[in-house]
């Protein structure tokens, strides 16, 4: 088999993007309410300066599952995810080129307004980023940016975001007490929150729970299974036995010559007890990565 | 060992300043070419001439530090020769500000003797300096944070106003202090510019004689200035210390008020 060429489970039309393919009877394809396609990228590149960091990746990402990107380090899982909201335009030299649509809405496109598409994709990273003020100021920040300034409104959201990240209860009494003093589990919530705020349809979860001790990665864990339906996640993660838990679909990248690509998409249950390609086998029983 | 010199000098200080200074020594005019009554107008002057410079200096090398670290890249050919120019100003001797302050300003603008004069050479001095550090404070912020930002959908404006600034808040201030010691106690640069008018002044065009140049007139001119000499060092000495202790104490503030990590 040519490992250059990404195979997929699913390849209804050759020629087509690949996407999920309906008939599979798969329990966990069940976990996705709604087979509707919410991400589409065709031949997604991604180059930095002279370096190709991902090479012709091409997936559909249906609406509110949750998709794990799995594959040993410096494949080109984040870049990925930092192209759906264009944070790639942040860094210096970053190229990306192919097509990258959500909805109907081409991500890519140089007039696409970047602030309307990030406050539609929230993004989560490895170590918490939670801003030098109070948690009150936190939250109040990104929704005050988006033109919601009315003070019982405001409170409303935040007092609901908090409630859903588990956070309430623990922070409700010290909401003007600066976030950095929070743990670092609560301050990954409170970042969860954050972009949970301005009610992102599509969140993207760099490696989330990495950073943080097993009893806080459970409770992230948890919450982000709770999202399930309700947002489209994409999750980076190293750790398979948490992909295995609660992913729908894993998406397996691994590295060729320094350049990442797509290996194997499919329903996680799938790609755990039967890959097709031999390095997924290898890299889900640990012997290569 | 450092210690030995500053109670050296803090001794001999208060030991031939301190019996001069009084209330009346501090706001009242002097006579006698300095020998006699006080330092009023030159303490009115000096305040005056460290106003403007940190006035200029403050809101430009803010600006600057901000072009170079958020929108200039680190290895772009324009801020590699603002920082060189600026490395090379940074290491100049003030006598050299005194005298290109005398051309530009004295001369060319017209601005002749006087505290604006005096004022904007001494924000030249202190560019270099507060610029590197306001824009090292900037550095210092996690590019994760700008990122994370960006992520929300938060403009460049809000990204900079909310976030970036209070965060180099900090390094602004140590700028600021770094500045000022140096601007408050520069001798060289301000007598070709500001001049050693010791009357009260009436506006910025007016000469001026700051603290440091009454101390070196006082030391070096005038017969039997000694007293005075010392009494105006211990003044300048306080203001200095003032100065520190007060940024600090805000720096500490800001600090516990926000938890920045540094």
């Amino acid at each position: 088999m040519d490992i250059m060429q990404p195979t997929f489970r699913i390849n209804p039309e050759p020629g087509k993007p690949a996407g999920l393919r309906p008939w599979v009877p798969y329990p966990s394809d069940e976990l996705c309410c709604e087979p509707v396609t919410h991400i589409r990228a065709k031949n997604l590149s991604i180059a930095y300066q002279d370096h190709q960091a991902l090479r012709n990746v091409t997936l559909e990402i249906n609406r509110g599952c949750i998709t794990a990107l799995v594959g040993p380090s410096g494949c080109g899982k984040t870049s990925f995810l930092m192209s759906l909201n264009r944070l790639t335009d942040l860094i210096p030299g970053c190229q990306v080129s192919g097509n990258l649509h959500m909805n109907e809405l081409d991500i890519l496109a140089p007039t696409t307004d970047l602030l309307q598409l990030r406050r539609a994709v929230g993004m989560i990273f490895q170590k918490p980023t939670v801003f030098p003020f109070s948690i009150r100021k936190n939250l109040e920040l990104p929704l005050r940016e988006h033109g919601t300034h009315h003070r019982t409104v405001l409170h409303s959201a935040m007092e609901n975001v908090l409630q859903q990240v588990g956070l309430w209860h623990e922070v409700k009494d010290r909401l003007d007490h600066p976030a950095q003093a929070l743990s670092g589990g609560q301050q990954q919530r409170l970042c969860l929150a954050r972009a949970l705020v301005l009610s992102p349809d599509l969140l993207l979860l760099d490696e989330p729970c990495s950073a943080l001790d097993p009893l806080s990665s459970g409770i992230v864990e948890d919450l982000i299974v709770s999202l399930r339906g309700h947002v489209t996640i994409m999750i980076v993660t190293h750790n398979l036995a948490q992909a295995r838990r609660i992913a729908d679909h894993i998406a397996f990248f691994w590295s060729f010559e320094g350049s990442g690509t797509l290996v194997e998409y499919g329903p996680a249950q799938a790609i755990f007890e039967n890959p097709i390609h031999e390095l997924t086998g290898a890299y889900i029983s640990g012997t290569r990565g | 060992m450092v210690t030995i010199p500053f109670i050296w000098i803090m001794g001999d200080l208060l030991w031939n300043g301190w019996d001069q200074l009084s209330f009346s020594f501090v706001f009242s005019a002097p006579q006698n070419a300095g020998r006699e009554g006080g330092i009023g107008p030159i303490l009115i002057s000096t305040l005056l001439i460290v106003g403007v410079c940190m006035g200029t200096a403050v809101p430009m090398g803010l600006g600057t530090a901000l072009f170079l670290s958020e929108y200039t890249r680190h290895d772009h050919v324009l801020g590699r020769l603002i920082r060189g120019s600026l490395d090379v100003l940074a290491g100049v001797p003030s006598i050299v500000f005194g005298l290109f302050g005398n051309a530009l300003f004295c001369q060319i603008l017209g601005l002749g003797f006087s505290i604006l004069s005096g004022g904007l050479t001494l924000a030249c001095m202190v560019l270099p300096i507060l610029i590197r550090t306001v824009e090292e404070s900037f550095h210092a912020i996690s590019q994760e944070q700008r990122l994370s930002a960006a992520a929300l959908g938060l403009s460049k404006t809000t990204t900079i106003r909310r976030i970036l600034l209070p965060a180099a808040l900090p390094g602004l201030l140590v700028g600021i202090i770094l500045g000022l010691g140096r601007a408050v106690a520069e001798t060289a640069a301000l007598i070709f510019t500001s001049g050693y008018v010791a009357r009260m002044p009436e506006s910025l065009m007016d000469s001026g004689r700051s603290l440091a140049v009454h101390i070196y007139d006082l030391a070096m001119n005038v017969a039997g200035g000694n007293p005075h000499a010392y009494a105006t060092a211990l003044v300048l000495v306080g203001l200095v210390f003032i100065i520190n202790v007060s940024s600090s104490w805000i720096a500490s503030r800001w600090t516990s008020c926000n938890r920045l990590s540094a």
